[in-house]
């Protein structure tokens, strides 16, 4: 239940709700989508971004906050650890447990290479888990990989690397049905006819779901298969540095027991980075929709060790974060209830735009209705617009939200707000790392037998992603990078390790004047809720 | 001006803003957590938690990211449950109600008490669920156990020591993969593309100029 000024505006989204639901808003046009970007979206604040002044990158722009840890200090140095002392030695070393990272495992122990997990948190624990929307692919008579293409080419500003799209929108119906024999529960007609809907951007309905736990009921079957097939999994365990060997190739990871501290050594002949996102950066003071340890290691580690970034400069702000209540700021909106039907309103009842724009346009015309025009609703957090939910149930009938977007209706009905009477206020919310570690279509990153997939990874999408491209991006490269990396063992002899990038990178650092504090890989963030953040004294 | 709470995490009292989580609270309070926080949103079940509000006899459980603060709350964490998790071949199994009876044969020991039921921090009807599961009735089981997000919660507070969460998850594979119906048109895209149906379409639209594609894209035919 609202209260106050957010009633009385909700009342004015209630009484508008006919005119509204019958309303069909303008698309706007290419030139319109343009200027409206360039004076609203995050990306486009040059202020809140800076050049790079070491590593391969070198003179490339990224955020402040992501350029912080670039440049940071290294956790460790190579005294601390004994290079000749191995305790994990495998063929295949999988970084991050989540979809890409799974699905990587499955693809490797299916290809006869010896693999392991190591992740932060526990496997699952990882923003796979909660993708809500959706996953696309077309495998609909009215669609095609082209349709498909073009749909993401455009959508990412014409900035995809060709060879890596055309493989994600080719290989996205196998995907599906690797999945499906997986056991991974699609909606589905009572005929098998995949259930789709559109998402921001699709021309064609091709966006399969899971209800909208569809990245949950991925994530939870695919750490059911990992477990089935006895691939050791190392929870609570993160990577803090990538170990090469003489010869400049990738040869493992120094591991932190994210416990107990303790430091472990793993040796393997091909590594992949399946460290997903960063969205706990909080870039430019924003609220995020990712999980706890999204905090962009994988970069991090990549590009110590000389692997290039891609696009780096270009985050996805998911246009509906919650906007209020507070105890979910942040939290994702999926944007299925726009699909099925809920239009964004103003603070006057009014519908200021087609709901299905690509995100980084939506995204940018909800902050514009807030700080330009003056017409969002004021918040304990700041502000938002209405997500009129309730024209769900009158267009899709009663019953739809309980049916279809069950987990969107339970995170409200927690704070007494039924989405199926009453609307919710939303806000642009950090969603998803566009860019990230170049490779290529094999998986590779520049470094040799160094392999990246799933969020980690850049130029699949451009400068940016369409929803439901993602999961699928972790499903194809996931499986992508498992097995040419696991292709790719049966070959390498691994030369003697070495730590000697650190040394490296520390004088890179000192040479460019560079001589913050700031300790990267992050690892975790720290939250104190307004507590002002005491210092702790060792035991 | 803030109201505080007084609340009481592992038996310890901290002042907290009453609009917090129990997550939240505990970083207030100057926790740094590790175990139990994945997702913070209620879909990765790391953060089962148990608590009482002094002077209620009921015990309550719930997830630490999803649960505000009240005042005389006494919290503990569940971050882990020791739960089976059987391993099989997803391959080689049949939806029946023999691959329950060998695998988590436990399940027939279920003494009807609904504490399970009572205790799901997403509200499910647990007990049913294991029910169907028990007359190998899958479809039913993954329909009823769909929005588990398998925090173990349950699984501490049944007396007959099933492993609901894991039960639940292999009906739902058997059901995702033998018994939904097959999706005809997925099969048949799997195998154009197989045979190569789309390469010359989608190598033609590879080798367009950006402008070129900027004016399909624009122009470009959207389902209603
Ligand atoms: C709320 C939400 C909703 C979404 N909805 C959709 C959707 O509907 N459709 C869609 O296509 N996409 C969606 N996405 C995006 C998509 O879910 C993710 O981009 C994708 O799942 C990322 O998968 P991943 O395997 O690359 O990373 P993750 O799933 O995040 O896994 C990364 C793993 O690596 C671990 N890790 C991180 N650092 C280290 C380290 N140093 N050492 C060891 N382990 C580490 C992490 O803890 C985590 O377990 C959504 C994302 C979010 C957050
Ligand atoms: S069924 Fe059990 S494991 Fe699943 S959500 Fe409910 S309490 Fe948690
Ligand atoms: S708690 Fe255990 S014994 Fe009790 S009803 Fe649930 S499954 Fe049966
Ligand atoms: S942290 Fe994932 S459910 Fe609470």
């Amino acid at each position: 239940m609202y209260t106050g000024e957010l009633l009385a505006s909700a009342k004015k989204v209630e009484a508008a709700r006919d005119a509204n639901l019958a309303l069909e808003p303008a698309r706007m046009t290419a030139e319109e989508k343009d200027s409206l970007l360039e004076t609203w979206h995050p990306d486009y604040k040059t202020s809140e971004f800076e050049e790079l002044r070491i590593g391969v990158n070198r003179g490339d722009k990224v955020p402040h906050e992501l350029a912080a840890l670039l440049e940071g200090c290294p956790r460790i140095g190579a005294p601390d650890v004994d290079l000749s002392k191995i305790d994990y030695d495998t063929d295949v070393l999988i970084i991050g447990g989540g979809g890409a990272g799974s699905s990587a495992a499955i693809e490797a122990d299916k290809n006869g290479a010896r693999c392991m997990i190591v992740t932060k948190l526990r496997i699952g624990d990882a923003n796979t888990m909660m993708a809500e929307g959706g996953i696309q692919a077309a495998d609909k008579p009215n669609d095609s990989p082209a349709i498909h293409y073009l749909d993401a080419f455009g959508g990412g500003h014409f900035a995809a690397k060709p060879e890596l799209l055309y493989k994600l929108v080719n290989e996205a119906p196998e995907a599906i049905e690797w999945l499906n024999g997986l056991g991974v529960e699609f909606d589905k007609a009572p005929d098998g006819t995949m259930i789709t809907t559109h998402g921001g951007g699709t021309s064609r309905k091709r966006m399969h779901a899971a209800r909208d736990y569809t990245g949950a009921e991925i994530m939870r079957t695919l750490r059911d298969e990992v477990l089935n097939r006895g691939i050791p999994v190392i929870d609570y365990t993160a990577a803090v540095e990538l170990i090469l060997d003489e010869d400049g190739k990738c040869a493992g990871a120094v591991l932190m027991n994210m416990e107990t501290r303790e430091l472990k050594i793993a040796r393997a002949k091909t590594v992949i980075l399946a460290t997903g996102g960063a969205g706990r950066l909080h870039y430019q003071g924003f609220p995020t929709s990712n999980h706890y340890g999204a905090t962009a290691d994988g970069l991090i580690l990549g590009y110590r060790v000389g692997a290039k970034l891609l696009y780096a400069d270009t985050l996805q702000y998911h246009p509906t974060g919650a906007a209020y209540p507070d105890q979910i700021f942040g939290a994702l909106v999926t944007e299925k209830v726009r699909s099925l039907g809920a239009k964004l309103v103003n603070a006057e009842g009014e519908v200021f735009m087609h709901p299905l724009e690509t995100r980084d346009v939506c995204a940018a015309s909800i902050i514009r209705e807030c700080a330009g025009r003056g017409k969002g609703v004021k918040t304990p957090d700041g502000s938002g617009v209405w997500l009129d939910t309730p024209m769900i149930e009158k267009k899709g009938g009663e019953g739809t939200i309980l049916a279809r977007i069950p987990a969107m209706y339970r995170m409200f009905a927690k704070y007494g707000i039924d989405i199926r009477t009453e609307p919710i206020l939303v806000y642009p919310t950090l969603h998803y790392q566009n860019g990230g570690l170049d490779i290529t279509p094999d998986g590779m990153t520049c470094v040799e037998n160094l392999y990246a997939a799933g969020e980690v990874v850049g130029g699949i999408h451009g400068r940016n992603r369409l929803m439901g491209n993602s999961l699928l991006d972790v499903i194809v490269f996931g499986r992508n990078a498992g097995r040419e990396a696991s292709e790719k063992s049966k070959s390498v002899t691994t030369g003697a390790l070495t730590l000697g990038h650190i040394d490296a990178f520390n004088r890179e650092r000192a040479e460019a004047g560079l001589d913050s504090g700031t300790v990267s890989p992050k690892l975790l963030p720290t939250y104190t809720h307004g507590n002002p953040d005491f210092h702790k004294m060792p035991f | 001006m803030e109201n505080f709470v007084d609340v009481f995490l592992f038996g310890k009292c901290y002042s907290v803003p009453e609009n917090l989580t129990i997550m939240g609270a505990m970083e207030y309070a100057g926790y740094q957590l590790v175990r139990g926080c994945g997702c913070r949103n209620g879909f990765c079940g790391a953060c089962a938690t148990i608590y009482r509000i002094r002077g209620d006899r009921e015990l309550k459980v719930c997830l630490a990211c999803q649960t505000k603060v009240e005042n005389n709350m006494y919290v503990a964490t569940l971050p882990f449950f020791p739960l089976i998790k059987e391993v099989y071949d997803i391959e080689k199994v049949s939806p029946t109600e023999a691959v329950m009876m060998q695998l988590y044969p436990e399940i027939y020991a279920c003494v009807g008490c609904n504490a399970c039921t009572k205790s799901c921090t997403q509200g499910l009807n647990v007990m049913q669920y294991i029910a169907y599961a028990q007359r190998g009735d899958f479809e039913k089981c993954a329909e009823e156990s769909f929005d588990c997000v398998m925090c173990g919660v349950c699984s501490s507070r049944c007396p007959a020591g099933i492993s609901h969460p894991q039960v639940a998850l292999l009906a739902r594979r058997l059901n995702g993969k033998y018994l939904a119906p097959e999706s005809a048109h997925l099969k048949e895209r799997v195998k154009e593309i197989r045979d190569g149906k789309f390469e010359e379409l989608l190598s033609d639209l590879m080798g367009k100029p950006v402008e070129e594609l900027k004016e399909l894209y624009n122009n470009r035919e959207i389902e209603q």
